[in-house]
């Protein structure tokens, strides 16, 4: 069935967000919808999801054409959603999750048989059957809440598939099985949106790419005809300058070293990262990367071993000791712990100055000011709601906040998850800015390019222990040789 | 781009409210065509006022404090006994209700954040218990009497030119409600915000979390004990005169757009749903409504003000997220 939004146009308040947009999704078929935070994918997802009803254009579905109402319309027609952050409820089974609102009814009672023995075949089907249906959500891991989601949306019979930055959450083995989800589900008939910041995941998967700009609609193309650099300069309206920043010559002091350093999740540690220098750290999720970061920031304290800040040795039992200490920690769950988002862009970019380090620094606004210029947030000034704000433009925000205390350490998780490729070279930019100020920054991404070309050296985790050290500009297969156990790495 | 006033959001509707009653009174009562009608009812309004400033600063960071009604009560009870109508007692038995309050505000702020007793519990606990000990003290009729420079506060004041007579609680509610302006524009007081947003937030700052909840609490506590303070003074010893209050003030708090769970509202329009609410209890009155509908008249308010912030919420969500490239 093949369902096309034509000339949608729809503005809030008097400002234009589509303007005119057309889309066309096939059966059998994986069409990537690209741009700019900003550019409107959000919004058109929601007009074809039935959140929000166009001012104009219409929407066909087989020869019919439709209005949505409401998204349950959408639903009626076979569209599904998968969101980026996830609907779940945690605390309820996967069955349970799966037809929420819609259980299997048997002699008045829910019929958790039913249930669990559908979900049980739609997990097969995809060739996730290590999921129990009848286990919690809430001890899933993100990528199977993520399949928890898809089985959702199949389960309602949905043939038209949205799926909203789908990797965003995934580290890479797991996007490898996303990618074979998504061309199984392309097979068999399913007409797949699928919403990428991610060029290589675009030209892996799509058969035809739509882009948007400022709500417009710049072009649809078959994927095949297309290079990445078009797609870029379509998307940004200009060539992208190199995405990565120069690497210094020579790096400082030993900053931040680890002698023996572990806890519950992570052993054996010692390295050292100096001033001026990024380290990159790498590994599958659950390999330990982030508890490394936990462990340093005093969230999950080490037990054993040795750590040292500028030559003296250190305990960092609560993140406030970590922060006067001169350590910061970017999260990876930027909404969760990274922002208070009903507060304003000031009071964010304040937060840790005010939280911690009360009465330690002057608190002139004009350094404010300055401050959020240098990490070039645009907002609708200090006192807008971060919450308005685009994913790249909080995330601006969350290392604002860092800065406003010239830490010595900064670690960063996954420092441009969901934001777009503009976002994400003004924050390699500014991390390396950063670096040459004197900060000593451990990097943690699941994005392997991104993580191999921001850093000056690469510490691959494997099962809570560092598996080898690669020099700067060392090979994807070779990190992920030592993420997966597979190899053994020439260890530094 | 449309030009707009530095307000917390949500703080506009409770100013044109309280704007709009302020006007209706000059209107329906000749008590209101001079300043000092106005005075007067700034001075009626100064006790729950101040108790709103006080449940403000719990209610923002996440919290509830049902305990202070019943704190008034045992505050007022208390200082009839001790005072006994002599003036020697007066400024000790202050200083005494002011720790009493601090004291209660500790506990429950203390078992909030370290026995994780959520604090609705808490303090509906603390309530019960005050009410209690009070009707075991005193046997349900106050005994003792409070002395005239105690009830100064309540209902004396000093002479000001132009205005002419300014009540004492006036000026006292005035320098509550600037310190807690102060307090708020401060670092401390945008990190209690922070905390009722999103306290992971603050917390992975450096924040102390728990401290910031205790001291919402402490200063709910010492807020009523001041408010029992002007409030004896003004309305004079009884075992009911707390009654109620608690949810007065919780009533005039979300009046004023404050969201309840936490992380957004003004104290000064806190206070301004403290004033609007005594203004259209006046009003009321004034128009021959009887006072027994008072309750379900601040029900109705409570539940409109909740529905109000919610679906306003909603439709603000609605907004784009200004396009940014």
């Amino acid at each position: 069935m093949t369902v096309s939004l034509e000339g949608i146009t729809k503005s809030f308040l008097g400002v234009p967000v589509l303007r005119g947009v057309d889309l066309e999704l096939r059966a059998g078929e994986v069409h990537a919808l690209v741009g700019g935070n900003g550019a409107g994918k959000s919004t058109l997802l929601k007009v074809l999801a039935g959140v929000h009803r166009p001012d104009s254009g219409r929407i066909v579905v087989g020869d019919k054409e439709k209005t949505f109402a409401a998204p349950r319309d959408a639903q009626a027609a076979g569209i599904a959603i998968i969101h980026q952050e996830f609907n779940l409820l945690e605390n309820r089974t996967v069955a349970e999750n799966v037809f929420l609102g819609r259980e299997p009814v048997r002699r008045g009672q829910v019929d958790r048989r039913a249930m669990r023995a559908e979900t049980a075949k739609l997990l097969d089907w995809l060739g996730e059957d290590g999921i129990d249906p009848a286990v919690e959500v809430a001890r899933l891991s993100v990528a199977r809440k993520q399949v928890v989601e898809i089985v959702k949306a199949l389960s309602t019979e949905a043939t038209v598939l949205a799926m909203d930055e789908p990797t965003a959450a995934l580290a890479d083995h797991e996007v490898e099985l996303l990618y074979d989800l998504v061309r199984r589900l392309r097979e068999r008939g399913i007409a797949i949106l699928y919403v990428s910041h991610r060029m290589r995941e675009v030209f892996d998967l799509s058969q035809r790419i739509t882009v948007l700009k400022d709500g417009a609609f710049v072009v649809c193309s078959a994927t095949e005809d297309l290079t990445s650099d078009q797609l870029v300069r379509h998307m940004v309206g200009r060539p992208l300058d190199a995405l990565y920043p120069e690497r210094p010559a020579e790096v400082g002091e030993v900053r931040l070293s680890l002698r023996g350093a572990g806890n519950a999740r992570v052993r054996d540690l010692s390295f050292d990262i100096r001033a001026g220098e990024i380290v990159g750290l790498a590994g599958l999720q659950g390999s330990g990367r982030s508890a490394i970061a936990r462990a340093i920031w005093g969230v999950e304290p080490f037990t054993t071993g040795v750590m040292e800040l500028d030559g003296a040795p250190v305990r960092v039992t609560r993140p406030r000791a970590a922060v006067r200490k001169g350590i910061g920690y970017v999260t990876e769950d930027r909404k969760g712990e990274g922002l208070a988002l009903r507060q304003s862009v000031r009071d964010n970019a304040l937060l840790v100055r005010r939280a911690a380090l009360r009465g330690a620094v002057s608190r002139r606004s004009g350094d404010l000011a300055a401050l959020l210029k240098s990490v070039a947030v645009v907002s609708r000034g200090q006192h807008q709601e971060v919450r308005y704000l685009s994913g790249g433009n909080q995330q601006k925000v969350v290392l604002g906040k860092w800065l406003a205390v010239r830490p010595r350490v900064l670690i960063v998780d996954e420092p441009t998850r969901g934001i777009d490729v503009g976002a994400k070279q003004a924050v390699y930019r500014l991390l390396r800015d950063l670096a040459a100020d004197g900060v000593a920054i451990l990097m943690i991404s699941s994005e392997l390019p991104e993580l191999i070309g921001m850093s000056d050296r690469i510490l691959v985790m494997h099962d809570g222990a560092i598996a080898g050290e690669l020099p700067a500009g060392a090979s994807e297969e070779a990190v992920m040789g030592l993420a997966t156990g597979h190899a053994i790495g020439d260890v530094a | 781009m449309r030009w707009r006033p530095r307000l917390a959001e949500g703080t506009a509707p409770v100013l044109v409210v309280l704007a709009l009653l302020l006007v209706a009174l000059a209107f329906a009562g000749s008590a209101y065509s001079e300043p000092a009608g106005y005075l007067a009812l700034l001075k009626r309004a100064a006790p729950l006022v101040i108790l709103a400033i006080g449940q403000y600063f719990v209610i923002v960071s996440g919290g509830f404090d049902l305990s202070v009604g019943s704190l008034v009560t045992a505050e007022v009870v208390i200082a009839a006994r001790l005072i006994d109508g002599d003036d020697a007692n007066t400024a000790w038995v202050i200083a005494l209700l002011l720790g009493f309050g601090i004291l209660v505000g500790l506990v429950n702020g203390l078992i909030t954040t370290r026995l994780l007793v959520p604090s609705f519990i808490v303090t509906l606990g603390m309530l019960l218990v005050l009410d209690g000990a009070v009707f075991l003290w005193s046997g349900g009729a106050p005994r003792g009497a409070l002395s005239p420079s105690f009830r100064v506060f309540g209902r004396g004041g000093v002479d000001v030119p132009v205005l002419g007579q300014v009540p004492w609680s006036v000026i006292i509610l005035l320098v509550v409600l600037i310190a807690a302006v102060l307090f708020m524009r401060g670092g401390t007081g945008r990190t209690l915000v922070a905390v009722g947003d999103n306290e992971n937030a603050v917390r992975l700052a450096g924040g102390r979390v728990e401290a910031l909840r205790l001291l919402a609490f402490v200063l709910s506590g010492v807020l009523a004990a001041l408010a029992a303070i002007l409030l004896a003074g003004f309305a004079g010893v009884s075992a009911q005169v707390g009654q109620g209050l608690e949810f007065r003030a919780i009533t005039a708090v979300v009046l004023g757009g404050v969201l309840l769970g936490g992380g957004r509202g003004s104290v000064v329009a806190a206070a301004a749903g403290a004033l609007s609410l005594e203004a259209l209890f006046s009003l009321l009155n004034l128009l021959g409504v009887p006072a027994a509908l008072e309750s379900a008249v601040q029900g109705v308010i409570i539940i409109a003000a909740v529905a109000y912030a919610n679906l306003g919420g909603r439709l603000r969500l609605r907004k784009p997220s200004p396009s940014v490239p």
